[in-house]
């Protein structure tokens, strides 16, 4: 009679762990999703700063279009990009772009000067660390769900209910040459 | 000692350093406490209600901690064009730290310093100076929001409490051991029924006790600071650890180190919350073992020394 209790109880607490077990993959599961999700939500807003960018520094340096030319074109590469891999290569072309405007910038001290413009420059300044960081973030709860479904015991569950590994982000080949984005 | 430390080695080695403080503080209560029990036989009864009322306090002062630790200090909230900076830089810490971005809080005063209350990271409030605002450029300044939000994400203000909670107890029962060990000048012998070699083990229990309940306060004191001192250093890791860059941090507690003003509105219980001692006269070396900071060039030092793990995407 106490064989059979023990076991009930060993029973009982195999299947608490299961669904704890099952539970924490769950979550951290959702996790990576969410934090995949908001890298997007930065990169939108990136998007969203550019026109109001392209129209002060226009007010001030009107002849300069050839640069507002290729910042204009990157970004509509990137609103329309299909597939993570465009998407990488349209957003770099975009920071690059972005790049030679904030270049071009520097011969125009008035503008260097204005509040609104400086507001804008922190605002992408900002919008670029926040990618950044959701990136770093991405890859942080990645690495903690591939943790656990790849260390024993809890692979065991994993493989049982069809959990598979997510991918890291990884920055493009140009991208690592570039020092940190910063305007 | 500028070793080379992996990131994720200090912030676990801090952890298990303050798990044993709390550790080795629970002894000493346990040890007063039995002391104190084998030594009376006393009734328990109005111990424990002043045990339950010592807890009930600090469970209140802690529950309202923020917002008494903000009214004391003159914090208002961060609203207007002025501030933009403050809360792009917080937003993007609570992006690194995949946390909920506390409520911002300013103190009116040209003394550069920072606090973090709160008792979880879904209810939490960051107050900086305008000092500090003035002083410290946009990486120092995420350095230091990143070591505030992490006393926030590692419980620190949670943990503060029990700690005080659990000093208290230590001091409480102390204090009733003295006086009525002094009053009745020792009840043991009177119920003692074990004969002589009984008689001397509870001398000597009662000796011990004695002394341990006159060094408690110190005792109490020594262990409270040291753990708020290992909650920096584990708070400047951390921070560091999020930004994957401990140098904004380093470069900002280096500037602090060059000021001399003090901030009149801390106080013994609220100095822990702040990034650097509210007190000391000479914040780079000094460290007294009362001191709720690790000097400032202790701080520098493992910084700048920390090897920032890589990114699991370089490969």
């Amino acid at each position: 009679m106490p064989i059979l209790i023990a076991v009930g109880v060993f029973v009982v607490l195999v299947l608490l762990w299961i669904i704890a077990v099952y539970n924490s993959l769950i979550r951290k599961r959702n996790r990576v999703q969410n934090g995949w999700h908001q890298i997007d939500v930065q990169l939108k807003r990136r998007t969203d700063l550019i026109p109001n960018l392209v129209e002060t520094v226009k007010g001030y340096a009107s002849h300069e279009q050839e640069v507002f030319q290729k910042v204009t074109e990157a970004r509509a590469a990137v609103m329309n990009a299909h597939g993570p891999a465009e998407a990488a290569k349209a957003d770099n072309m975009l920071t690059q772009t972005l790049k030679s405007l904030f270049a071009v910038v520097e011969n125009y001290p008035t503008l260097k000067a204005n509040e609104g413009f400086l507001k804008l420059q922190e605002e992408l300044s900002s919008t670029e660390n926040k990618i950044s960081f959701s990136r770093q973030f991405y890859n942080d709860v990645v690495m903690d769900f591939n943790n656990r479904i790849q260390m024993f015991p809890s692979n065991v569950i994993a493989g049982m209910f069809g959990f598979r590994a997510a991918e890291f982000y990884s920055a493009p080949e140009t991208d690592r040459a570039a020092p940190k984005v910063r305007f | 000692m500028a070793e080379r430390q992996d990131l994720y080695r200090l912030i676990s080695r801090n952890k298990w350093g303050t798990a044993l403080f709390i550790v080795l503080f629970s002894l000493l209560l346990g040890v007063i406490g039995v002391g104190f029990g084998c030594y009376f036989g006393w009734g328990w009864r109005p111990y424990v209600l002043f045990g339950l009322g010592v807890v009930l306090y600090n469970l209140l002062m802690y529950f309202n901690s923020d917002r008494i630790a903000l009214a004391v200090n003159g914090a208002k909230p961060a609203v207007g064009e002025g501030y933009r900076q403050l809360h792009n830089v917080v937003d993007e810490v609570a992006i690194a730290a995949g946390m909920l971005p506390p409520s911002l809080y300013v103190i009116d005063t040209l003394v550069p310093n920072a606090f973090a209350t709160g008792r979880n990271p879904h209810r939490s409030a960051i107050a900086v100076t305008k000092g500090l605002l003035q002083m410290m450029n946009r990486e120092e300044l995420q350095g230091i929001i990143a070591h505030e939000m992490s006393h926030i994400r590692n419980y620190d203000i949670l943990l503060m409490t029990v700690v005080a909670i659990l000093g208290g107890l230590i001091i409480l029962l102390r204090d009733v051991f003295l006086r009525w060990g002094l009053f009745f000048g020792g009840g043991r012998r009177r119920r003692s029924s074990t004969g002589r070699a009984g008689g001397q083990a509870g001398m000597i229990l009662a000796v011990a006790g004695i002394v341990l309940a006159i060094l408690a306060p110190l005792l109490v004191a020594l262990i409270r600071a040291a753990i708020s001192r290992q909650r920096e250093f584990l708070a400047d890791a951390s921070g560091a650890y999020i930004l994957r860059n401990p140098h904004g941090l380093a470069s900002a507690l280096e500037k602090l180190a060059g000021t001399t003003l003090k901030l009149n509105t801390a106080s013994n219980a609220t100095a822990h919350m702040f990034i650097a001692n509210p007190f000391a006269k000479d914040r780079r070396t000094a460290t007294s073992r009362f001191a709720s900071h690790p000097a400032l060039a202790d701080r520098v030092r493992r910084l700048r020394s920390l090897t920032i793990p890589r990114d699991p995407a370089d490969g």
